[in-house]
């Protein structure tokens, strides 16, 4: 029989037209051989991305969501849309459709997925009870949630009755809505099918967050009606009853097996048509694939096993011996605003399996690795907040770890050892079933040169995307392999990285873009090479950033000269050298504080920052803060922000340096310099190191006979501690030492390279930097220093020259042609007798005043 | 969707949007990003920035990637080609595109039509 397969599969039909039925046809056209395809299905659109199907909430239209169609084009290939089979007859091999259509068959593979199961419970069949699984589903959830703002004129509510994957992603799809969702779930946790206890809450904390109410250890109990006879509310398993909307459920689903059953065909006591490894029935002309087939009494419910199985039934078809295993699954959360991914034995179930848990409450990150009990296989793991290791870890999952477990998990920053050198038949890409091997070949043996062919040529990456940084990694490697260089190019308009292009601008004298394009680049440029070019020219002291041929060049930041937000308004921060400031100048930033209604905070840097400024109030803004003698304090600029310091010996009993007049003297002298990144002085009078100032970029902390100085230092992302450069300098060496040391970063850093990686890579490392800065073996030391005098020489209050110039001006009005109209999608509500803006499920007030006002006003 | 007439709406003279420097501009009830480009084409696409929300695209960087002129978000640096809308980099998100107005320049007057 096999035999006659291989010759001629014949009529082939598929029940069902879904993402798998999707993959077979696709697998089944790379065939050559006797066979015709029909591919019946009751959905109205052709097979769609089913795992993206919340991004039509974010502006992707249902066309956006349909897989490649080109397979529909292929002569052989007929697709039946909108029609649903209602009937199997085996014994004359045809399948029956509702609209009448008998469609014979010599091969028929079921692929009718699954159905959403709704728990029976009363008022489950109310208007307004909804699901959340079919593209039509969304389409009644967005019709019904319209409908149903607009009759009632206020937010409304809605419930989601399950917090597994897609209950959360319908959670958030109401919060896009303008619904305030509330979670109920019957566990313990949320994604409680993947999650162990400790991820769950983790996941809980980030989703409270986005807005999300969250009920565990709940069960619906029934729903209830309202006067107009549509939902009103959900009453839960204690009584409680939540006003609601809208209530949606998601608790589950259950394979679409009617038509096997009729048939004739065994089921599984759970459901599902009972299949081999082969994925072939009962009846050797009936095959089943995806969520519908049951291997061993279990249905998958991903579309990585469903396509591994299309993969199988192609194969048997042409006489092939493929045989269908259940793989790892893997599960990320999507479309929900938060991250949340797990694969394997993510309990620690495995007899003797040891659990490596990091927990980061502040980050709000939770990692786990389960591996065996000798802590060398990886066995699963769980990664919520951060699951940049998901993609890395998983396809090793099975495998030897290679290092000790708590190394991955060791704060960001601390380099994960992973491994590149993955053997070849690691499974990369699970959805499309896609090894390390396969990804290698396109590159050495099927001309690949780049991630995205890679992609078009292999399908790796090209359905959840969670592997795509490893496939990077892989691609990458492999090219440098071959003996093609992987480009250390800033981007395509310049060949070179960021040192380089700095050389050649300085040493040629060159003041604009188009003038160094035309020479070291090609084209236009982009957000890469701008304002690395608009840095250059700023710290080679060619003026203000906001002339017109500089202005085009700038970063976010820079172009209006505040920090953008969130929703396009920016941040004020005037410069407070040292912390310090007068009760005159506090009251004077006070009214204009409330004046505008600015969220007023004090920042981390030792001074005090408004946000909430629209664009067009900028100027007015800033025009009361300079006549009140205040300055830009550059937070927005890749520059000096501040320096942070002690009171130090003015006041201080234990200080030995005066510490707030070195700060004071280090910020009003490199207050403006642009710098590949932004970077941070500390200044402490003592060895207490009150400031933190082995935490920036330089340190310095006072010592009975002077100053020491460190460099290299940060917090953030990725903290580390500065290296000692010099000790006991007196205050005029210690500026030399510190001029030379910025100026020689700003010279030679890479693109957005901070000091500390820099100062970590320098060549011969601290030991050769000392000797350049301190001991000036190169005799460059006076070169340096005179680059950052004629940079104080020339220094001008960003701000206040801006003010000073109607055409910089003009660029802060918002519409060119209606200039006192504001941005009416602006939004606010009150937050601790402030306001903040709204999230997209909070209804909010069109400014900041009004949104305070509302507030005190709840407050009474 | 568009309240855009069709006939169009002047905005304002060419010289007054700056070189490769966005400009805002309300056309009806739209909020819309005008670009004038180094050739002096002058090309508009929406205003919002589809992944945040926020009306911001006109304060991006103007660029190109491979010759196509391109606008750069300044929240998350997605980037569009501006002839078409096409999402070039989704920077690891789904691409969205952008919804692109057609420009007349008609000696001096800009107008933008649907």
């Amino acid at each position: 029989m096999t035999a006659d397969l291989a010759a001629a599969p014949g009529r082939v039909v598929v029940v069902g037209a879904g993402m798998v039925a999707h993959r077979f046809a696709e697998q089944l056209c790379r065939r050559d051989g006797d066979w015709t395809l029909t591919v019946i299905g009751d959905e109205p659109h052709a097979p769609y991305d089913r795992v993206h199907l919340s991004e039509v909430f974010a502006g992707r239209t249902a066309e956006d969501l349909v897989l490649d169609a080109s397979v529909w084009d292929d002569p052989r290939t007929t697709l039946v849309t909108g029609d649903r089979v209602v009937s199997l007859d085996r014994a004359a091999q045809t399948v029956t459709t509702a609209s009448g259509r008998v469609e014979p068959y010599d091969q028929l593979v079921l692929a009718t997925g699954s159905w959403a199961w709704v728990p029976r419970a009363e008022g489950t069949d109310l208007p307004g009870v909804l699901r959340y699984r079919t593209l039509a589903d969304l389409v009644d959830l967005r019709t019904w949630v319209e409908g149903r703002a607009a009759a009632l004129g206020r937010p409304l509510r809605g419930v989601v009755v399950g917090g597994g994957v897609l209950g959360l992603e319908a959670a958030a799809a109401l919060g896009t809505l303008g619904v305030a969702p509330t979670v109920v779930e019957f566990a313990d946790r949320l994604m409680a099918v993947q999650l162990d206890a400790g991820g769950g809450e983790a996941l809980r904390v980030l989703v409270t967050e986005l807005g999300m109410e969250i009920r565990t250890s709940t069960a619906a109990s029934r729903v209830l009606a309202g006067a107009e006879g549509t939902v009103a509310g959900l009453e839960l398993s204690d009584g409680e009853v939540l006003p609601a909307d809208v209530v949606v459920y998601s608790t589950g689903i259950r394979p679409r097996d009617r038509l096997a059953r009729e048939g004739g065909l065994p089921v599984a006591e759970r459901g599902g048509v009972v299949v081999g490894p082969t994925c072939r029935t009962e009846d050797p002309a009936v095959w089943a694939i995806g969520e519908v087939a049951s291997h061993d009494g279990e249905c998958a419910g991903l579309v990585a096993p469903g396509n591994a199985m299309a993969d199988v039934v192609v194969d048997r078809l042409f006489g092939g011996d493929k045989v269908y295993s259940k793989a790892a699954d893997g599960t990320k959360l999507k479309g929900v605003g938060v991250d949340a991914a797990a694969f394997g034995d993510v309990l620690g179930l495995t007899p003797g399996a040891l659990e490596v848990t990091f927990a980061d409450p502040v980050a709000r990150t939770y990692r786990k690795l389960v591996v065996s009990d000798d802590a060398r296989v990886l066995l699963g793991g769980v990664f919520v907040g951060d699951i940049e290791l998901y993609s890395q870890l998983r396809p090793l999952l099975g495998r030897p770890l290679g290092a000790d477990p708590s190394a991955f998990l060791a704060p960001a920053g601390g380099a994960a050892p992973v491994q590149t050198d993955l053997p070849d038949d690691v499974v990369l890409c699970s959805c499309s079933n896609v090894s390390v091997g396969t990804v290698r070949a396109a590159v050495t043996e099927h001309g690949c040169r780049s991630v995205g062919e890679v992609k078009t040529c292999t399908r790796a990456g090209t359905v959840c995307g969670s592997c795509v940084p490893l496939l990077t990694k892989v691609v990458n490697g492999t090219l440098e392999k071959a003996g093609f260089t992987v480009s250390n190019a800033m981007c395509e308009h310049f060949g070179m990285p960021r040192a380089e292009l700095y050389a050649l601008v300085r040493t040629e004298g060159l003041r604009t873009f188009s003038e160094i394009v035309a020479r070291h680049g090609q084209g236009r440029g982009c957000a890469v090479c701008k304002p690395v070019v608009a840095s250059i020219l700023s710290s080679l002291g060619i003026g203000h950033v906001l002339q017109p041929d500089q202005v085009t060049l700038q970063d976010t930041n820079d172009r209006l000269l505040g920090n953008m937000q969130k929703d396009g308004t920016y941040s004020v921060v005037p410069r407070m050298p040292g912390g310090e400031i007068t009760p005159d100048k506090l009251l004077a930033f006070a009214q204009i504080a409330d004046d505008f209604g600015l969220f007023t905070r004090v920042t981390g840097a030792q001074r005090i920052g408004m946000f909430g400024a629209r664009q067009d109030q900028l100027p007015e803004i800033w025009r009361r803060l300079v006549d009140a003698g205040f300055e830009s304090g550059q937070a927005y600029g890749k520059s000096l922000r501040a320096v942070k310091t002690c009171i130090g010996s003015t006041w201080c009993r234990f200080g030995v340096q005066d510490s707030s007049t070195m700060a004071v003297r280090l910020e009003l002298r490199y207050r403006g310099l642009r710098a590949p990144h932004k970077f941070k002085v500390g200044v402490s009078g003592c060895a207490r190191e009150c400031a933190e100032a082995r935490g920036k970029d330089v340190g310095v902390i006072a010592t009975e006979k002077g100053w020491n100085v460190y460099v290299g230092g940060n917090g953030g992302f990725t903290p580390r501690h500065a290296d000692l450069l010099a000790e006991d300098l007196d205050d005029d060496r210690l500026i030399q030492v510190i001029d030379r040391f910025l100026a020689l970063y700003v010279r030679s850093a890479d693109r957005l390279q901070r000091t500390a990686p820099w100062v970590a890579s320098y060549p011969g490392g601290i030991d050769a930097l000392r000797r350049v800065l301190v001991d000036d073996a190169d005799g460059i030391g006076a070169e340096l220093e005179a680059e950052v005098a004629r940079h104080v020489g020339a220094y001008v209050d960003e701000w206040r020259a801006t003010l000073e110039d109607p055409e910089m001006l003009r660029r802060f009005t918002p519409y060119v042609n209606a200039p006192d109209a504001t941005d009416t999608d602006l939004s606010y509500v009150p937050v601790r007798g402030q306001a903040r803006p709204a999230r997209p499920d909070e209804q909010g007030y069109p400014d900041l005043l009004s949104a305070r006002a509302a507030g005190t006003e709840e407050e009474r | 969707m568009s309240t855009v007439p069709a006939e169009g709406v002047r905005v304002c003279a060419v010289d007054d949007l700056l070189p490769e420097c966005g400009t805002g501009a309300l056309v009806g009830e739209d909020r819309v990003a005008l670009f004038r480009l180094a050739s002096d084409e002058v090309l508009a696409v929406q205003q919002r920035d589809p992944y945040s929300g926020a009306n911001v695209l006109s304060r991006g960087i103007v660029g190109d990637v491979a010759g196509a002129p391109t606008i750069t978000s300044p929240l998350l640096k997605q980037v569009w080609d501006l002839r078409t809308g096409a999402c070039l980099d989704p920077v690891g998100k789904d691409p969205v595109d952008l919804r692109v107005y057609r420009v007349v320049v008609d000696g001096e007057d800009v107008r933008v039509l649907p």
